[in-house]
């Protein structure tokens, strides 16, 4: 690996942890009610919300109204993403006149969207209207990651609960997420984006002449039936415009990921050079991270928000690094054929096949990782032309179940459906009652933290089953081979763990890859929420248990450490078998 | 009871084990534990298979299925082993128990009278409520109340005590077990409980785990195995498709056969763990019979584990059951020798242990040896509560000691003095937690006796271990706060509570309680009942009443109120070796995937045979090296799941680093030599 690419890594990792500890603070201020600094010129947008949508900020909540909440908006969400989509055709803002979306197409929109995963079967270009873009996806992109955030602060407050059935309300915290966080955050990013040359306009595809027109040789029948070469000369090209950069900023920062167009942000029009390259792979990570800290003030501790972070980092460092040193090393089957893959002055070097010149081996790698340990999804490179290895990094980020970081809000409380396991084990093992921030660990804790931890994994395996078996799933394979296994892993991964990030390779807007992944995405958002919010409930039923040296502490090196253990240990032991028919015995192929 | 710490392989009891393993084989008794569950069925199947083999249409040679199908089934019998292993333990105990529990006669009274008409009844008509009377040489024939009479009884058959206890009407002393007899005098005693509830009854269901159910954390750990098998279960049977797609992918090779992915599915559930948990909890209420400590359910000797707080009686836990004499203190004109010499003569018929202590102390410092005091003349003035003095009269020496202010009354009577000093000695003394007694000889004050409460050797010690594990101890007493403080800062116990009287007492415990706290204590009175009730974990001592066994979740049968502190070790104990074995269980299947998976591809993909890191043979010999290590594994772990993991008392990050290290980096290695070794036994002997 060239020291260009240790930089970048190290300046990358540095301004992520320096942005952690601001940011985090300032959220707990948000979700505590106390002074942020923005009570004056949003607080007028939060009090005008309350009246119009009629909603009692005092009100409590139990977990089980919490949850009927969130799945009742989340519904709704779903009901007018859908409702958009299929009558787009004969709604404004719809300059390219496009048709109405396909009923299966339409209903995994509408479920990737509200289920913060993002997964696009569509292409944005050539499917849905600026309408559909703005009142329902960018919509979506707000609320379903505030969903995931208010989901996380219910859990905190369950924790530090005392005896108590309130869990906050949801409609005071899927507010206040989106007015105080994600809406400032999005209008800053989306203006640096501006700067950098993202587009941002409402006004029609633009058909522009092409400085050196290009020529092909096309083969038609004539009238005769006789076959016949044709040259045709390309002298136009259509560029595909739109309000991309609002999209772009919140897709970034609310980990969704569904990119503007087809091909997410390596379209030059998404993502045009280094610094918006950058500024869009730490909005990625951003949320997720200052959430740890976040999570450790409202609990009144902040060494376990920085312990939860640094297990985390601690796995993705590694792996990052192994993704950028994958692609470094490049390709032998190109060495072989002559391909000059060594560093230089003009050259990224390495495996840069799928890749943007713009951004080199490193960056993409970065990206690769970043968007698959967030739950975000959205790609600068083509992860399916990755090597083995570095396919690998992206693809098991996801199946550790998007807890390294995670979506914003979901990563969190998955993690802390690990760190319950964790504790639990641990626990046992020092001889006490398990307990985890004075909060004892029992049955029903257990059952819904390993159903939560269970649940992802098991959609993974069974739909790559089902895939990788059946002609409606194998046909859509562009690829032969163990490759074609890793692209349907890869899908399964993606959809069973909300993520959004396509290997590409795959054609899934068919309708089976539609339902299914419809259902998926589906299961593995609200089959962890509702326990996740029983959880809650149930913690803050609970008494709080005073700290004694007989506490197992959970702040401390040794259960970061411990906790990496067991979500490595889980992840790895699910996933072997499978990921050694796919990129395994892919590398085992390609070096030999 | 008689409760020898039995060797762990006793042959009597191994050889009934092998008994029980077998008959374990039904599927009801399987049912209960889903991990060992999966085995069985895993078991069926491959035997099943094998029959299919053997008719012409297996999907693998008879002789490998036949080896898989009988491993799993010795994986099954392993665990119905060590399961049975831990309960033959207990039952040999309930054996014992039931000796005692012979059908005798008892003689039954028409009222609670001595010269009441008696009635001979088997003691199995016996109701509570009924009135007896046992009579020197009668076994006692069931649990009860003494209502009238004093006498010796020999408790050996519950409690392993040669040494007869005293059994009285009244006071803390009046419960009586059925299945002792009486050695002296006779008692009237009240039944306390119906047949088949007696004290003796529950013992004997509790040893043997005829009632055993689940404990909470038990329940718990339940759930978590059950969803890592449902896990595996998934990354199993899945590799059936993604098999068939590597086939068609490669062009070669065929599907994973069904006999290996059961064989890996056993291999990767946590089947150690599985197989063991119900002997670990077996095996942990019998360690705290191994210690003469009886507990009413599994759950009290988990909540042991948990406790925070321990509540301690000060006499006879803390301090010695007495105070002894430790300083002569004369008043000005007498000498020290002078004063001890009246103290030791007004103490030699004085047979209460301060008494006795006040001789020696005498002797131990100014060599005074106890003299012939029939030549003396000597008239000895008995303690009465009326003077609260005790004393001599000899050669027109009028001696006495007793309490300062009925000696200071005692002096002034007969004209004497009580001087200021005295007083303030007297005051001093009652600062630093002693207990003042004067001595006077006639109308003369010759200075004061210190007496103190003798803090227990050792005892300090104990009390900073409890620190280490994050235990608070609650030192209970009735002494008067300034008493209590002295005692509790000698004693190093990190709380009091003065003036102690059993609201009080309900009182705190409520109090630590609200705050989160487990609390355990001891106790023995019918007083003690309420608050015995309240606590998570109370220990009654067996000689107590009926009332406070009653309300306690633990008897213990030695009556040692230090035993609290074991009892919480034990409880650790248990949750650890389940703990450590749950990390060893799933650490082993990093390596189990390093022997099965290059194994079972090497025939679809060659390249696969890179990740056989081990260099196992052949395939098939690598598949059964694994499944081998699984079954044998349960063998080596039974002594360590009936003995329970070590325990030290040290802080929870300590004692947590350490177990990682061993069951958990251990449980990553061990395997790998394992199944190295045996598939290299598997080459000598052709096998592979």
């Amino acid at each position: 690996m060239t020291p260009n690419a240790w930089i970048q890594m190290g300046v990358f990792l540095l301004v992520l942890v320096a942005l952690v500890k601001p940011l985090g603070a300032f959220m707990a201020r948000v979700y505590e009610g106390r002074p942020c600094g923005l009570d004056k010129p949003v607080g007028w947008m939060e009090r005008l919300t309350y009246r119009l949508a009629g909603i009692k900020p005092d009100q409590p909540m139990n977990w089980k109204t919490y949850a009927i909440a969130v799945l009742l908006f989340n519904l709704l969400g779903g009901l007018v993403v859908y409702g958009l989509q299929r009558l787009q055709g004969s709604l404004p803002l719809n300059p390219e006149h496009l048709g109405a979306v396909s009923p299966d197409l339409a209903w995994n929109t509408a479920i990737s969207f509200i289920s913060n995963t993002d997964w696009q079967s569509y292409n944005g270009e050539t499917t849905v209207s600026y309408l559909t873009q703005m009142l329902g996806l960018t919509v979506q992109n707000f609320v379903s990651a505030a969903t995931g955030m208010a989901v996380l602060v219910a859990l905190i407050r369950g924790i530090r609960g005392k005896q108590t059935e309130n869990i906050g309300n949801f409609w005071v915290d899927l507010v206040r997420s989106t007015l105080y966080i994600l809406l400032p955050l999005s209008f800053i990013l989306a203006l640096a984006l501006v700067s950098q040359g993202v587009v941002q306009t409402l006004a029609p595809y633009k058909k522009v002449s092409l400085i050196q027109p290009i020529r092909y040789t096309q083969s038609t029948t004539n009238a005769a039936g006789k076959s016949v070469n044709q040259t045709v000369w390309v002298k136009h090209q259509i560029l595909p415009l739109g309000p991309a950069a609002s999209q772009i900023a919140i897709k970034q920062l609310g980990t969704n990921g569904g990119g503007f167009f087809g091909v997410n942000s390596a379209h030059p029009f998404e993502n045009p050079n280094p610094i918006s390259n950058f500024l869009e792979v730490l909005a990625i990570l951003l949320i997720p991270a200052a959430l740890c800290y976040t999570f450790g003030r409202m609990v009144g501790d902040t060494r376990q928000g920085w312990a939860i972070f640094a297990a985390m980092m601690i796995i993705f460092v590694p792996l990052m690094v192994g993704c950028v040193w994958a692609e470094h090393a490049g390709n032998p089957k190109f060495a072989a054929l002559g391909v000059n893959q060594s560093p230089s002055a003009l050259m990224s070097g390495g495996n840069m096949e799928g890749k943007e010149t713009r951004f080199g081996v490193t960056d993409s790698a970065i990206w690769a990782a970043a968007t698959t340990a967030a739950s975000n999804g959205s790609v600068n490179s083509m992860h399916d032309s990755y090597t083995p290895l570095g396919g690998l990094v992206p693809m098991w980020l996801m199946e550790l179940g998007e807890v390294i970081f995670g979506g914003v809000g979901s990563g969190l409380y998955g993690m802390l459906m690990f760190v319950i396991v964790a504790v639990f084990i641990a626990g046992l093992m020092v001889g006490r009652t398990p307990e985890y921030l004075g909060k004892k660990i029992e049955a029903f804790e257990m059952k819904m933290a390993t159903i939560c931890v269970l649940v992802p994994p098991a959609m993974v395996l069974m739909m790559t089953a089902i895939a990788c078996v059946t002609v409606m799933g194998t046909s859509a394979i562009e690829n032969p081979g163990a490759h074609g296994f890793s692209e349907i892993l890869y899908w399964a991964s993606s959809v069973g763990n909300n993520n959004g990030s396509a290997f590409a390779g795959l054609s899934t807007n068919t309708v089976f890859y539609n339902i299914a992944g419809g259902i998926v995405m589906w299961i593995s958002r609200y089959f962890l929420i509702v326990p996740t919010l029983a959880l809650a409930g149930a913690l803050a039923r609970k008494k709080q248990i005073p700290v004694s040296s007989g506490t197992l502490p959970t702040h401390d090196a040794l259960f970061a450490g411990w906790l990496v253990a067991t979500v490595v240990l889980i992840g790895a032991l699910t996933f072997l078998p499978a990921l050694a028919l796919g990129p395994i015995v892919e590398y085992l192929h390609l070096w030999h | 009871m008689a409760v020898k710490s039995t060797s762990l392989f006793n042959g009597e009891i191994t050889r009934r084990a092998i008994v029980e393993s077998f008959k374990k084989l039904d599927p009801r008794i399987q049912f209960r534990n889903p991990v060992m569950f999966v085995v069985y069925i895993g078991s069926i199947v491959t035997s099943g298979l094998f029959i299919q083999a053997l008719l012409g249409h297996g999907e693998a040679s008879p002789g490998f299925i036949l080896a898989v199908s009988l491993w799993l089934w010795f994986t099954v019998l392993f665990a119905n082993f060590a399961e049975a292993m831990a309960e033959g333990r207990g039952k040999a105990q309930a054996d014992t128990l039931r000796r005692a529990r012979r059908d005798t006669a008892a003689k039954k009274l028409a009222e609670a009278r001595r010269d009441a008409a008696v009635q001979s009844v088997s003691a199995t008509t016996l109701r509570k409520g009924d009135i007896l009377i046992a009579e020197a040489g009668d076994l006692i024939a069931a649990d009860g109340e003494v209502i009238e009479g004093v006498a010796s009884v020999d408790e050996s058959a519950i409690t392993g005590e040669s040494a007869p206890v005293i059994r009285e009407s009244g006071g803390d002393r009046s419960s009586v077990t059925g299945g002792t007899r009486v050695l002296s005098d006779w008692l009237i005693i009240r039944v306390a409980c119906n047949p088949g509830e007696t004290f003796l009854d529950r013992m004997i269901a509790m040893v043997e785990g005829a009632k055993r159910q689940k404990t909470p954390n038990e329940i718990a750990l339940n759930i978590l195995l059950a969803k890592l098998t449902i896990i595996f279960l998934l990354a199993t049977v899945t590799l059936l498709p993604f098999s068939i797609y590597a086939v068609n992918a490669a062009g070669h090779g065929v599907p994973v056969p069904f006999t290996v992915l059961v064989a890996l599915l056993v291999c990767l559930i946590p089947t150690t763990i599985g197989g063991l948990l119900s002997a670990i909890g077996i095996a942990g209420m019998d360690r705290m019979i191994q210690k003469n400590v009886i507990a009413t359910s599994g759950r009290a000797v988990e909540a042991a584990g948990n406790v925070d707080v321990l509540l301690l009686d000060k006499t006879g836990t803390i301090t010695l059951g007495n105070r002894q004499a430790v300083n002569f203190i004369p008043a000005s004109g007498v000498t020290a020798e002078q004063l001890a010499d009246a103290a030791q003569l007004s103490s030699f018929a004085d047979e209460t242990p301060e008494g006795r202590s006040i001789v020696v102390l005498a002797k131990d410092r100014y060599k005074l040896r106890g003299r012939e005091l029939g030549s003396m003349n000597a008239q000895f003035i008995p303690f009465t509560a009326q003077t609260r003095m005790s004393g001599v009269d000899l050669d027109g020496r009028k001696i006495r000691k007793g309490a300062a202010d009925a000696i200071a009354a005692y002096v002034t009577q007969l004209g004497g003095e009580y001087k200021s000093s005295i007083a303030s000695a007297v005051d001093d003394i009652a600062r630093r937690g002693g207990t003042p007694l004067a001595v006077a000889d006639g109308p003369n004050v010759l200075g004061i006796i210190e007496l103190k409460d003798i803090v227990k050797g050792g005892i300090k010690e104990r009390f900073a271990e409890l620190r280490r594990m994050g235990i608070k101890t609650v030192m209970i007493t009735g002494d008067n706060p300034l008493t209590a403080a002295a005692i509790a800062a000698e004693a190093g116990v990190d709380d009091f509570l003065a003036q102690a009287t059993p609201e009080t007492k309900l009182q705190l415990i409520r109090e630590y309680q609200q705050g989160g706290r487990l609390v355990a204590m001891t106790g023995d009175g019918t007083n003690d009942a309420p608050a015995l009730a309240q606590a998570d974990v109370a220990v009654a001592m067996n000689s107590g009443t009926q009332a406070a066994k009653e309300a306690g979740n633990m008897v213990d049968l030695d009556s040692n109120p230090t035993k609290l502190i074991e009892v919480i070790e034990t409880g650790k104990q248990l949750l650890m070796t389940r703990g450590s074995l749950t990390t060893f269980s799933i650490a082993n299947d990093v390596s189990k995937y390093f022997a099965i998976i290059p194994a079972i591809f090497a025939g679809i993909y060659p390249a696969m045979q890179r990740l056989n890191i081990m260099h196992l043979a052949t395939p098939a010999s690598a598949i059964m090296s694994a499944v081998i290590f699984n079954a044998l594994i349960i063998i080596i772990l039974i002594p360590l799941a009936l003995r329970g993991v070590k325990y030290r008392p040290m802080p929870a990050g300590k004692l947590l680093l350490q177990n990682i290290l061993l069951y958990g980096v251990g449980g990553l290695i061990v395997p790998f030599i394992g199944i190295k070794l045996i598939n290299m036994a598997l080459v000598t002997m052709h096998l592979a």
